[in-house]
């Protein structure tokens, strides 16, 4: 394992074991999260990002279960670790942020207690009262206003920017090497998406800590990532740096991605939508997982499965259009026919009403 | 008038919208505003309970004081509810009588809550065969009648306060355990209970910190309807002779000692009686009033 990455996950294959048959949720995605840095994994509802990362966690459950891969933490896998070894570090050097700070809190114990409890899980030299002391701190940084007051609040009692300052105090208290970020912004308003995701990025640059950050909103990704994987039906289809990304984006899912953000001004009347549904992972296509809704898909991306080849510095893609591309021997060029495909940072940083844009990328499965 | 109501409907669904969420002390409340029986229940409660901790400085006698020349007599300025065979004054009796009834219904209640709870919880949390067996035992103890249960028991295990105790609580705990294993089966699924798991926190913790909490309303219920039905079986057993011992006195037993003068000195079986049936009464409307009011879910059942 480098040393310069905090966590690496190898071919990890999470597998639902239903009576109907095997669910690939997850399949031999290799990710990596370099030491403070934040990488993003995008993707549709029902793509496998947070198997992904409740994998990392330990927290899939029956009939879930990693079934191939590693996942290489500290030089130690801890796909091989059994529960108990785990929730060692859970908590103390990998925590996690969950979607919904409305639910992820628990609505009969005071937030401060919650915190807390962190705290006195993993350092036993701290007593209660100090334990305390270093939540009101922690509040303080994470700009809950009214630390001491909040510290006896129930999670009723919070707005929802406020439950999810408190997740993130509650992930961040032991300064975790590498925090977790499931669709951290996606239950919040636009205004306080956008504190949020500050309040993220300045946490990573006060502590070193790596952030994965998982979210379907490419506004998201465009504003704090360095890096950033898309992912499809359990596998990763294409990764490569953010302006990287942006600028030359290959892969057919992901350009359909980038043509179905609002934006201001530049709207067509219709907004642009990929045609179709996720596919249901029983019964995935022989080929291409995206080969059904894929305008280029030809009969060999409907019968073959293609490998994440590289297209470029650091930029990786599972496409038999861009390898026949890439390998001159012709192919349909890809035409930059979704005529929205070309980004411009300043303006996707803004274009991020984050509801309207679920609707179209995410017709769920 | 229709105004008002309907901001009233308003409010409620805005609250609900929002997520708020009363406390209990303000859910007890509000039971006590809409559910007047249960209101007059809790008072009657309260009192009884209160008679019962006070019995020896309101009683005008002492518990076993027995006066043969005044045998069997009717209410009178100086025995308000009469005396018993022995002279006893009923009254007094009564009192004490409560003390005995009441701890006899709560003890194997809170017994019955203790173990329930945790077998629930485990089953319910571990699944598996851990579930499965305390499950299939749970089964088991609901198929048997439960007072014929406690009679085996009773004449297994001697005639005491305490075999009383095991005997009761040993019926009630299997549907404390259903309560709690089908609670912590759809709480163990929460988001805040994987974000527990996700900070490190230990199962045991996870089990009686963060799921037990949430099941509490049903809990109260569930304790405010075992009582009654434990206060029952204690008078059921003390009146087939197998319960509380003479000369202490305890409901059901002042019944069975009352049953030979039915005809001639019907006050002494009825007053008990009446007794048993005010407080059962009582508890079962006030945990029907807790239920309405704390657990939602339980009342469409």
């Amino acid at each position: 394992m480098n040393q310069e990455n905090v966590l690496e996950i190898r071919g990890l294959k999470s597998y639902f074991f239903t009576e109907k048959g095997v669910v690939p949720a997850v399949d031999e995605v290799d990710l990596i999260v370099p030491k403070g840095k934040i990488i993003g994994l995008v993707g549709e509802s029902g793509c496998g990002k947070s198997m992904t990362a409740k994998s990392v966690m330990g927290l899939l459950r029956f009939p879930g279960k990693i079934a191939e891969g590693s996942i290489l933490y500290d030089g130690k896998d801890l796909a091989q670790y059994k529960d108990k070894e785990l929730r060692k570090y859970c908590g103390k050097e990998i925590s996690m942020i969950f979607q919904e700070p409305m639910t992820s809190l628990n609505p009969v114990l005071k937030v401060g207690r919650q915190v807390r409890e962190t705290l006195l899980i993993h350092d036993r030299s701290l007593n209660k009262s100090q334990a305390k002391e270093k939540t009101i701190e922690i509040f303080r940084s994470v700009g809950i206003p009214e630390p001491e007051k909040r510290y006896n609040s129930y999670p009723h009692e919070l707005s929802g920017g406020l439950r999810q300052r408190v997740m993130i105090a509650m992930a961040m208290i032991c300064k975790p090497k590498l925090l977790i970020a499931d669709e951290p912004t996606t239950a919040l308003d636009v205004t306080i998406e956008a504190q949020i995701l500050r309040l993220m990025k300045q946490l990573r640059d006060e502590t070193g800590t790596s952030i994965l950050i998982i979210t379907h909103n490419l506004g998201v990704i465009a504003e704090i990532c360095d890096y950033v994987y898309v992912m499809y039906a359990g596998k990763i289809m294409e990764q490569a740096e953010t302006f990287e990304l942006f600028d030359h984006t290959m892969h057919p899912y992901t350009k359909g991605l980038v043509a179905s953000i609002p934006r201001i001004g530049k709207n067509p009347e219709r907004l642009y939508t990929i045609p179709g549904v996720v596919p249901n992972l029983l019964h995935l296509p022989k080929g291409c997982a995206f080969s059904n809704r894929c305008q280029y898909a030809t009969d060999r991306c409907r019968s073959e499965k293609a490998t994440l080849i590289c297209a470029g510095e650091d930029h990786y893609i599972r496409c038999f259009h861009v390898e026949e591309e890439l390998a001159g021997t012709g192919g349909a060029p890809l035409q930059a026919d979704l005529t929205q495909a070309e980004p411009e940072q300043a303006e996707l940083t803004q274009a991020k009403p984050a509801d309207t844009q679920s609707v179209s990328t995410e017709v769920q499965a | 008038m229709d105004e008002v109501k309907a901001m009233d409907f308003n409010t409620e669904n805005l609250s609900s919208q929002i997520g708020e969420k009363d406390g209990i002390k303000e859910k007890l409340w509000r039971m006590c505003r809409q559910n007047k029986l249960a209101a007059v229940s809790a008072i009657v409660i309260l009192l009884i309970i209160l008679l019962a901790v006070f019995a020896p400085v309101i009683a005008p006698y002492g518990e076993s004081d027995t006066s043969l020349t005044e045998r069997l007599a009717g209410p009178s300025s100086e025995h308000i509810l009469g005396t018993d065979y022995l002279g006893r004054d009923v009254f007094t009796r009564l009192l004490y009588g409560a003390r005995v009834s009441l701890v006899i219904g709560v003890m194997p209640s809170i017994i019955a809550l203790v173990v329930g709870v945790t077998l629930g919880l485990l089953a319910g949390y571990l699944g598996g065969w851990v579930d499965y067996v305390i499950m299939r035992v749970a089964d088991v103890m609901l198929s048997i009648p439960s007072l014929l249960l406690a009679m085996v028991v009773m004449y297994i295990m001697g005639t005491s306060v305490v075999t009383l105790f095991i005997a009761l609580s040993l019926t009630s705990w299997a549907s404390v355990a259903r309560v709690v294993r089908s609670q912590t089966l759809s709480l163990k699924e929460t988001e805040y209970v994987e974000a527990a798991r996700s900070i490190g926190v230990k199962r045991w913790t996870i089990m009686f910190r963060h799921i037990m909490p949430n099941c509490i309303p049903s809990l109260i219920v569930l304790f405010t309807l075992n009582i009654p039905s434990a206060i029952l079986s204690e008078s059921s057993l003390s009146f087939l002779g197998i319960g509380v011992q003479p000369p202490s006195a305890s409901w059901g037993l002042m019944v069975n000692e009352a049953k030979q003068y039915l005809f001639t000195s019907p006050w002494l079986c009825l007053i008990p009686c009446l007794v048993i049936m005010v407080v059962v009464l009582a508890f079962n409307f006030l945990g029907d009033g807790l239920r309405d009011v704390l657990d939602p879910y339980m009342k469409k059942q």
